[in-house]
């Protein structure tokens, strides 16, 4: 981009600099801090110059939106064609109250949902489960059977929304549920999109809601994403996922390069199990955080984007561009949110939202100002939408590509990442692959010892936290917080007793028989649990057969 | 010449939640003080938790929630503690747990609530005091 001369120019003009006038000034008022870094702990330099970026290839580093290697965009015109899709992730208490939050949120202008699940239906338990006291509803919807399914969607035409829905060990007992229902309002499969998270790998890693060991669980994500391959194709068949990765405590850098570590091993699963990548590999789809620092979170993910689109076609010989790109989908980051001063998390928000569309996500959750207190309230949930919507059709960040590219700053950042993240992958690689790495340890401890070097900078003040531990001041308690009746449980295992009283014992009997029988096989376990569904099995019941036949993951811990 | 005893904690993740972001990082700050200290992992039940504190025989109980359990299982841990005549076991708890609910647990039981934000070295310091006072 420059030549040599310009930039020895520019080089000894910049020691002059440094020398002269910063020098000079130093010596009067030093700087804040001895050295600047990231949240993440990447260093700043004071000014970044062409030098910071001299064997710059825009051809090679940058290409084109919607080109090879996709740094700046996966589509060839981004926001100006159309907007992120804003999927606020919502669900609590009962089938039938987010039912009506949904349809509030899409009256609003929400274009997508996005379905949490209480824990027990994430961990594969019925609500009347010993394990499930005190969980149901809590976190998320209590989902027992397509009778519950049926009232979450109420109303919701299936092929005019796209659903997201965060589920993991179960994935595909969810996923049969929606097409079951997608068959009752006379949809065929290829008419529903939408998204499963089906991450199993972060779970083990992170997120803690696993069911069996990695082997079995990695084959239930790959018969999901073959099945859909061939029977629903405009379903993301997975969301391999960053966003915990970072939640709990991870760097940005490693955040990037552990998500790409383990979408590594679904590819290759699934090329193992006899796919071609180019089969599945335009299916893919992930999901990260954005946290404050606007700068290395763009970074972050156009350093991310370069990595993955190499790593499809060198790596796995992806012919397909569409294979090689990588889509997400942000959460703006939970853990970034105070309990102090929640006001304050609406611009924390609004900056995350920021870095985001700058980013070039497809799509976008933006956490409420009340979540590091509770489940969030309707008005919490309002702002957090129009902080999207502001900076959307407000802020100008939509209207131009990448726009921040060619700053030598966020070049360099995005070189600077992308040399961690193939660090790491050399270091997974030569341990074996991520499922070795996750085994001894290794990804959990370096996530661990990130969270636990930020808690020190905070708590030495080192690193400056607003309301924590600077700028604070006395509050009085928060209130109109939200809360989940804790009747929960009791209306749901009536709920519960009366279908297995009603449903057809002959029909539901034969569906889990032969669902049991498949799961031992190397057949596809999908259709058997659609009929398993529809036979009005539970989730705890169809998880149970395969718990009868894979035994339950119990991690080692890590501290 | 005496040595001091450590104090001995058991840190533990009663239900489904599954962030132990919170758990792990006290569990590592707590030993780097002195004290020794078992994680349980995640999903336990009261009973696993109580039946870890005997075994261990345990000084304090740290109880972590995120996910708005803490009203059903903080107490019950505390009752269980109770019952197996562990009445002088310290329990303590933390994550997002509404200061409306303090006070209640408090009621039943639970020394201390630490919410978000809170600097390790306060617990480090809450515990000792309560630990050697006694």
């Amino acid at each position: 981009m420059f030549d040599k001369e310009k930039l020895e120019s520019v080089k000894t003009k910049k020691e002059e600099w440094d020398c002269g006038p910063v020098e000079k000034v130093c010596a009067k008022f030093p700087e804040r801090r001895p050295t600047f870094t990231t949240i993440s702990g990447e260093e700043v330099e004071r000014l970044y110059t062409p030098v910071d970026i001299a064997g710059f290839d825009y051809d090679n580093k940058l290409g084109f939106p919607g080109e090879y290697p996709f740094t700046r965009g996966v589509q060839p015109t981004m926001y100006r064609g159309r907007l992120w899709t804003m999927r606020q992730y919502a669900g609590f208490g009962t089938a039938r109250e987010t039912n009506e939050r949904y349809r509030y949120l899409l009256k609003q202008g929400q274009t997508g949902l996005s379905v949490a699940f209480d824990l027990p239906t994430q961990s594969g338990y019925d609500s009347d489960h010993p394990l499930s006291m005190g969980e149901v509803g809590k976190v998320g919807v209590a989902i027992d059977s397509i009778d519950d399914m049926r009232v979450l969607f109420d109303q919701i035409p299936l092929d005019k929304v796209t659903t997201s829905m965060t589920i993991n060990a179960p994935a595909t007992v969810l996923l049969a549920m929606y097409l079951a229902l997608a068959e009752e309002q006379n949809l065929p499969y290829n008419k529903v999109g939408g998204t499963v998270q089906n991450d199993i790998l972060k779970e083990i890693i992170c997120r803690g809601q696993y069911i069996y060991p990695p082997l079995p669980s990695m084959r239930l994500t790959v018969d999901l994403i073959k099945y859909c391959y061939e029977h629903v194709p405009t379903w993301n068949t997975i969301s391999i996922s960053g966003y915990h990765i970072r939640e709990a405590g991870s760097t940005a850098a490693q955040e990037m390069a552990f998500t790409i570590a383990n979408g590594i091993s679904y590819v290759q699963a699934c090329i193992d199990a006899a796919m071609d990548v180019d089969s599945f590999g335009p299916r893919l789809s992930f999901f990260y955080n954005a946290f404050t620092n606007v700068l290395e979170e763009v970074a972050k993910f156009r350093a991310g984007r370069r990595y993955w689109a190499k790593v499809m076609k060198e790596r796995f010989g992806a012919k397909n561009p569409r294979s090689m790109m990588m889509r997400y989908h942000v959460q703006t980051g939970g853990v970034t949110l105070t309990a102090q001063q929640p006001l304050n998390n609406i611009v924390r928000v609004a900056l995350q939202t920021l870095a985001t569309a700058y980013g070039g996500a497809q799509s976008l959750h933006t956490n409420s100002f009340d979540e590091a207190l509770c489940l969030p309230t309707e008005e919490a949930v309002t702002v957090a939408l129009r902080t999207q919507q502001i900076v959307a059709e407000e802020s100008g960040a939509a209207d131009s590509i990448d726009p921040l590219a060619g700053s030598y700053y966020v070049e360099a950042m995005t070189d600077q990442i992308e040399e961690k993240i193939d660090e790491y992958m050399k270091k997974i690689d030569s341990m074996g692959g991520t499922l070795k790495a996750i085994e001894e340890g290794y990804i959990q401890r370096e996530i661990q010892d990130s969270a636990y070097r930020f808690q020190k900078e905070i708590e030495a003040n080192e690193r400056i936290y607003v309301g924590i531990n600077k700028y604070t001041m006395e509050e009085p308690p928060p209130t109109n917080l939200l809360r989940v009746d804790p009747k929960q449980q009791e209306i749901e295992t009536k709920k519960l007793k009366k279908l297995r009283a009603e449903r057809d014992q002959k029909v539901w009997k034969a569906a889990l028989g032969r669902l049991d029988e498949v799961s031992r096989t190397d057949e596809n376990v999908m259709p058997a649990v659609i009929e398993a569904v529809k036979a009005r099995a539970t989730v705890g019941e169809i998880c149970d057969v395969w718990r009868n036949i894979w035994g339950e993951y119990r991690p080692k811990e890590f501290v | 010449m005496t040595t001091k005893k450590r104090i001995k904690v058991i840190m533990a993740k009663p239900g489904l939640d599954g962030h132990d972001r919170g758990a792990k990082l006290l569990a590592r700050v707590f030993a780097e003080a002195g004290m020794e200290v078992v994680y349980t992992g995640l999903r336990q039940t009261p009973e696993m938790i109580v039946d870890a504190a005997l075994q261990e025989d345990a000084d304090v109980v740290g109880l972590s929630s995120l996910s708005g359990v803490h009203n059903y299982f903080f107490p019950r841990v505390v009752e269980l503690l109770k019952e197996k005549g562990l009445d002088d076991v310290l329990v303590v708890g933390g994550g997002i747990i509404p200061e409306e609910d303090v006070a209640g647990l408090r009621k039943a039981g639970v020394a201390a609530i630490f919410g978000p934000g809170t600097r390790t070295d306060d617990i480090i310091k809450f515990i000792e005091d309560k630990i050697s006072g006694t």
